[in-house]
């Protein structure tokens, strides 16, 4: 088979990429500059740097870092366990599985168990902390954010944990490192492309969540997902909803850039 | 190259097969252009066996999809490729698709049921003479709320939502004309107030509100409300009733400043392949015995005056959910306020919902 048959096998991925990926954020950048009449102005980015966006974009950035920060705390260490345990794989399937599950089912689901009769508040009274309101709180939106993200994050860490060579960690407690200096200097060291790659995939989908900000936060929270959702479904502002999203995007190209991975092989 | 060739012939062989087996298998059971009839609805929003009535009556299909906003709804007839011969709409998307051209006139000739609807609910300011839409149901936007969890506040005020007892009470649904609409109700200003001071000033009247609203939620305020997650809820009269029918200890008041007054209506877009069809169905709807049983069903308030007699007289003489003429005199009708006030409204909404406790 010569070159360029081989060219031909390429057509499906170019088209595929040309269609589903280029052509997509072209179009979201070219509406992006026209108004709500399909008039074509920049008013729309000089919207997005007035307060109300501004403020959404930090409270979308303040969630999102608050949601990956606090589904790294919990997966680095699930995932360490998970190395040391018998049958990895199994754990890891467990751990898998309600990934599967949609995420919209999941949120109604979160809905029962944090309403005012649900079971989380049926086990504070039975604690003899009382009823509290948890549904439509912040924390309600991490925890449930959290809960969605977790698999995500746990899955290339554990990768990165488990490719990790047994025998740099002996030598690091046979030269009289200790325990915690074993994990700072080689065990976290070695593993950060997975944590990058976990921060990565958890922190991007959480910058634009919009369907949780309405069904566990009550419209309480605001992202700037949800003002997109707004903008092109109600509104039909679509210049300004594009706007957002080029924002998003670059935003995302940024964080790509600083979590991409340097080196290369350690990532599966 | 070869072995490509061969799989896009092998794919478009198997398209074409199974496109001719779904027309004979359509054919087969009767659904042919001529004698189907497809209707865009809301869901749950008609007696299913009002549909088969209709088709062992007039040996006409009926094919039944369902859409769950009007948004929704717009854009999936505005792209085109669709054929539905009906659409039930409420009136600012039925001015919208005016404008768009996207309606067919209705014959009234060929409705001879017409009469059958109140006055009242005919030659509104959405569609004068009914040229285009013929109303299927309405109902109003007011207050649901729980008597044993509010003290004595009786919501005939807007401004009891404001009580300082029903801190974290309250739940909205999320449709910015509803909620800056009763903040403008509250200032007895006009729901269609186009004067940019008032709705900032509504907007801002309503930021007061932030301590008492629980969430700003979507159709799950029916859920939540049957469960009493809430005391307080402003909603539309539909989603109420199906509330008290579940949970009979709540009460549903529209507040007396005025509130809104919605319609569903059918129209026939200009996609449909059988006007025919459709001016029969929608004359069927109009039948009173019809309407009856599918207001039965549905539990909205029918605009069908001839129905009221074939209906429980409970239900008919409920005031709350058939309010006398005197009543829906004071309360307003969405008007299209056009793109740039919408857009203006729903920058106020979002502003609304970020304003922090």
């Amino acid at each position: 088979m010569g070159t360029k048959s081989r060219n031909y096998y390429l057509i499906p991925y170019v088209l595929w990429i040309a269609l589903f990926v280029v052509a997509p954020i072209l179009l979201v950048l070219y509406y992006s500059f026209f108004n709500i009449e399909g008039h074509f102005t920049l008013e729309n980015y000089k919207k997005f740097f007035t307060p109300v966006y501004l403020k959404m974009t930090f409270s979308s950035f303040w969630y999102a870092f608050l949601i990956t920060f606090f589904t790294f705390i919990i997966a680095y260490p699930t995932a360490y366990l998970l190395t040391k345990t018998k049958h990895k794989q199994l754990w890891l399937l467990l751990i898998i599985v309600p990934s599967w599950i949609n995420l919209l089912l999941k949120a109604y689901a979160f809905i029962g168990i944090f309403g005012t009769y649900g079971a989380a508040n049926k086990f504070l009274e039975a604690m003899g902390v009382g009823g509290k309101q948890i549904l439509f709180t912040d924390f309600s939106f991490v925890f449930v954010s959290v809960y969605i993200f977790l698999p995500f994050m746990i899955l290339p860490i554990f990768n990165a944990l488990n490719d990790l060579n047994p025998s740099l960690i002996d030598a690091s407690n046979d030269l009289g490192a200790s325990p915690l200096t074993t994990f700072k200097r080689v065990i976290f060291p070695l593993t950060l492309d997975g944590v990058k790659a976990g921060c990565q995939i958890v922190f991007i989908p959480a910058l634009s969540l919009f369907m949780l900000t309405r069904l566990i936060a009550g419209n309480r929270v605001i992202t700037l997902g949800t003002a997109i959702e707004q903008h092109f479904l109600v509104t039909q502002d679509w210049g300004m909803g594009a706007t957002i999203a080029v924002f998003l995007i670059i935003a995302m190209v940024i964080i790509m850039l600083l979590t991409g991975k340097r080196k290369s092989g350690m990532l599966r | 190259m070869k072995q490509l060739v061969r799989a896009l012939v092998i794919v478009l062989v198997v398209s074409f097969g199974l496109l001719y087996i779904v027309n004979r298998l359509n054919t087969a059971q009767g659904y042919t252009g001529d004698n189907t009839l497809t209707v865009y609805n809301w869901g749950d929003y008609i007696d299913p066996d009002i549909i088969s009535q209709f088709e062992e009556e007039t040996g006409i299909k009926v094919i039944y999809e369902t859409f769950d906003s009007n948004e929704a709804m717009l854009t999936k007839i505005q792209q085109g490729g669709t054929s539905y011969d009906i659409a039930v709409p409420s009136e600012y998307a039925i001015e919208k698709m005016k404008e768009d051209d996207l309606l067919l006139p209705i014959d009234h000739e060929k409705l001879p049921n017409l009469p059958y609807i109140d006055s009242r609910f005919l030659d509104l300011s959405f569609d004068e003479k009914n040229e285009y839409s013929i109303p299927y149901f309405w109902g109003t936007v007011g207050v649901l709320y729980n008597p044993a969890e509010v003290g004595n506040l009786d919501f005939n005020k807007w401004d009891d939502l404001w009580d300082p007892s029903l801190k974290n009470d309250i739940l909205l649904v999320d449709g910015a004309r509803e909620v800056i609409g009763f903040g403008l109700n509250s200032l007895n200003y006009s729901l269609n107030e186009t004067n940019k001071d008032r709705l900032v000033e509504a907007k801002e009247k309503l930021d007061h509100l932030t301590p008492n609203i629980k969430a700003i939620v979507g159709d799950e305020i029916r859920l939540l409300m049957q469960n009493e997650e809430a005391a307080v809820a402003v909603l539309w009269s539909g989603i109420a009733q199906d509330v008290l029918w579940e949970n009979e200890s709540l009460e549903y008041v529209v507040p007396e400043e005025g509130s809104n007054l919605w319609f569903d209506n059918m129209v026939i877009p200009k996609t449909t392949k059988n006007p025919e069809a459709a001016h029969m169905f929608i004359n069927y709807m109009l039948d009173p015995e019809i309407a009856a049983q599918n207001a039965e069903y549905v539990g909205y308030s029918t605009p069908n005056k001839g129905a009221l007699n074939y209906l429980d007289e409970d239900t008919v003489n409920d005031e709350r959910f058939y309010p006398d003429e005197e009543t829906t005199e004071s309360l307003e009708v969405y008007e299209n306020l056009g793109k740039r006030m919408l857009a203006f409204y729903n920058d106020l909404f979002l502003q609304f919902k970020m304003h922090r406790k």
